[in-house]
């Protein structure tokens, strides 16, 4: 509604703020010096800031070795060796993957990265994404596995590094959510079958470590099958992270239902829309609205269990970085090999933390109260 | 089928009542909310029903399309009983306009987005035709400034009135309002009952939960006062207001027209 604007008083006259409590220096009052206490704090900060920062950026930065194959000059330097990720690179990103054929997971992560960035943008929410990323996951797939088009074969136990790392998160998680989705709606279901299977699942995997599944799924379950028939190992560890996370989403997306007004349902069934429809188009959309910051941490972390893998022998990023250093040239190497991985993680979280933020601005757009 | 059954058919179906409810008894728990009510609401009927908290008066229009379930007893919407089965439940909802104490507008979706919902996916209108359909009633509500505004963004009577509209849209045969004024500031009751009024005098049933006794004078065929679960009377609004039989009814009256 249009509100009449208050009237004002006889033209008030502006009253500017004493300087003190403005710009640069009315900031740091306020921040870092506003009593003794906080004083005292900021000057202790400052003397850590003082010890840490410049001799890391020396050591990172000014003393550091760079050059490829450079592991004698490393051992005489005093800073960082970036040496070994210069030279291992390849190795660490893609594994035992046939040194010539590595540009194809390269194109394939491109790829990759592309239909994700593409998917963020809400205006191409549409149908005909679905068959984008239809076409884009059969490219990806050739490309990976080859045996068509003239490129030669190459088996999955070959694949290893951050391909593997994200085909394990990418699939993970984007299983896991409607998964999730299903299994709160079926732990709310009026329905009392479908409601004790779906407490039953989600308290049975969330009562178990994500390690003792993945184990499960690659030593105990091979003894299930028939002689000669063998479920490729990625998958199954797939599958494994696939249902833990799901159990996990299930939690938080039952958090976000019960969010939701009972007046919503009515108002929806008193239309005449049927359960499918009231939650499709009335519930959901909100109810997941309200609960992006929990599931996105939820799939940041399942994103970093991805490197929990390495028990069962896959060589993803983690265990590909390790191997490197257990080489005896490169051995008294790790800081620099796990802060390169670490960035290598970080990007991964940052970005879906960035983006979860971004979605929530844009869901939320006008409808404040 | 002749012309002269076809003639009666027609006639039958406009002589027979809008709803019927039978004997109809609801528990919540042990708790006996509805006990034997009896009620037939005619074609093109306007009914208020008052009383006071606690007597079952919501109950009983949310059972009229099935928010509540009923035990016992019988409701007939539009020659449809009302069953467990679903796919009648869905066609009588459809056919039920319903406004809330509380709107109950869909705070995710545009004013206009709430109105073609049930339109677009209930009745299968194409889009285009809903989104007239909807500026109609929009302007009806006198509203249609705000089409593209969220729910949030509007104050109650706005957003009341756009309750009101949603479920025009549907293009419903009968209307159920469930104290639809009770939640809205004083300066706002006028402009919901003012869109009432308006769509009494076009001739459509209702059954209408209020404590508005202006607006059951001017516009209600009949006002039945609940108490404890049963209609203890019913009377034309004149009748009702000047000459109250019963004794509930009398202290009721007294207390509300202070």
């Amino acid at each position: 509604m249009a509100m009449e604007p208050y009237p004002q008083s006889a033209q008030a006259e502006v009253v500017k703020p004493p300087p003190t409590s403005v710009g640069v220096l009315g900031w740091i009052k306020d921040n870092l010096f506003n009593g003794y206490f906080n004083s005292l704090l900021t000057i202790v900060t400052l003397f850590f800031l003082y010890k840490i920062v410049p001799p890391f950026v020396r050591w990172a930065f000014i003393d550091s070795v760079w050059c490829p194959d450079c592991a004698e000059a490393c051992k005489k330097a005093a800073g960082a060796c970036w040496s070994i990720i210069t030279s291992n690179i390849r190795f660490i990103i893609f594994g035992f993957y046939p040194y010539a054929e590595q540009w194809r997971p390269l194109i394939a992560m491109f790829l990759l990265f592309g239909l994700i960035y593409y998917s963020s943008k809400n205006k191409n929410w549409k149908k005909s994404l679905i068959y984008v990323w239809i076409v884009g996951l059969f490219v990806m797939g050739v490309l990976m596995k080859g045996g068509l088009f003239g490129l030669t074969s190459v088996e999955s136990t070959k694949w290893g590094g951050l391909p593997l790392t994200l085909l394990l998160s990418v699939f993970g998680l984007t299983a896991a959510y409607p998964l999730g989705v299903i299994l709160a709606l079926g732990r709310r279901s009026k329905m009392p079958g479908i409601r004790w299977m779906s407490i039953l699942y989600i308290e049975l995997i969330r009562g178990v470590p994500l390690i003792s599944l993945l184990f499960m799924s690659s030593i105990i379950f091979p003894l299930f099958l028939p002689e000669g028939v063998t479920i490729n190992k990625i998958l199954r560890a797939q599958v494994a992270i696939i249902l833990f996370t799901a159990a996990y989403i299930a939690e938080v997306v039952r958090g976000g239902l019960q969010g939701i007004p009972k007046g919503q349902y009515e108002a929806a069934e008193s239309l005449g829309l049927n359960y499918v429809l009231t939650m499709r188009l009335v519930i959901l959309p909100q109810a997941l609205k309200i609960v992006i910051p929990p599931t996105v941490s939820i799939l940041i972390s399942a994103f970093k269990d991805t490197s929990l893998v390495v028990i069962i022998a896959l060589w993803d990023l983690m265990k590909t970085t390790q191997s490197v250093l257990s080489h005896p040239k490169w051995m008294g190497f790790s800081p620099e090999a796990y802060i390169f991985l670490a960035i290598l993680y970080f990007l991964g979280c940052f970005s879906m933390s960035n983006y979860s933020r971004k979605l929530e601005r844009e869901l939320s757009q006008g409808e404040e109260r | 089928m002749t012309q002269e059954t076809k003639n009666q058919a027609a006639q039958a179906a406009s002589d027979r009542p809008m709803i019927e409810i039978i004997e109809l008894h609801k528990w919540f728990g042990e708790l006996h909310v509805l006990q034997g009510i009896n009620l037939t609401v005619k074609r093109q009927e306007r009914i208020v029903i008052c009383g006071p908290s606690g007597s079952g008066k919501s109950t009983l229009i949310r059972c009229i399309n099935r928010l509540e379930e009923h035990q016992r007893g019988r409701i007939i919407v539009d020659g449809v009983e009302l069953t467990n089965n679903v796919k009648n439940i869905e066609k009588i909802r459809a056919e039920v306009g319903m406004v809330f104490q509380h709107f109950n507008l869909f705070p995710h979706l545009t004013i206009l987005d709430n109105l073609t919902l049930g339109p677009i996916w209930v009745r299968k209108v194409p889009r285009k035709k809903a989104e007239e359909t909807a500026m109609y009633y929009l302007e009806k509500v006198h509203i249609a400034d705000q089409a593209k505004k969220y729910p949030g963004q509007l104050s109650g009577g706005q957003q009341q009135r756009v309750a009101i509209a949603r479920s025009l849209c549907m293009n419903p045969k009968i209307m159920l309002f469930d104290e639809p004024t009770s939640a809205l500031d004083p300066e706002m009751i006028k402009e919901v009952l003012d869109v009432m009024v308006e769509l009494a005098h076009e001739g459509m049933t209702m059954i209408v939960v209020t404590h508005e006794m202006g607006f059951a004078k001017s516009v209600a065929h009949r006002v039945l006062f609940m108490d404890y679960g049963r209609i203890i009377e019913e009377n034309t609004p004149e009748a009702f207001f000047s000459n109250p039989k019963h004794e509930r009814t009398k202290l009721f009256l007294s207390q509300i027209l202070r």
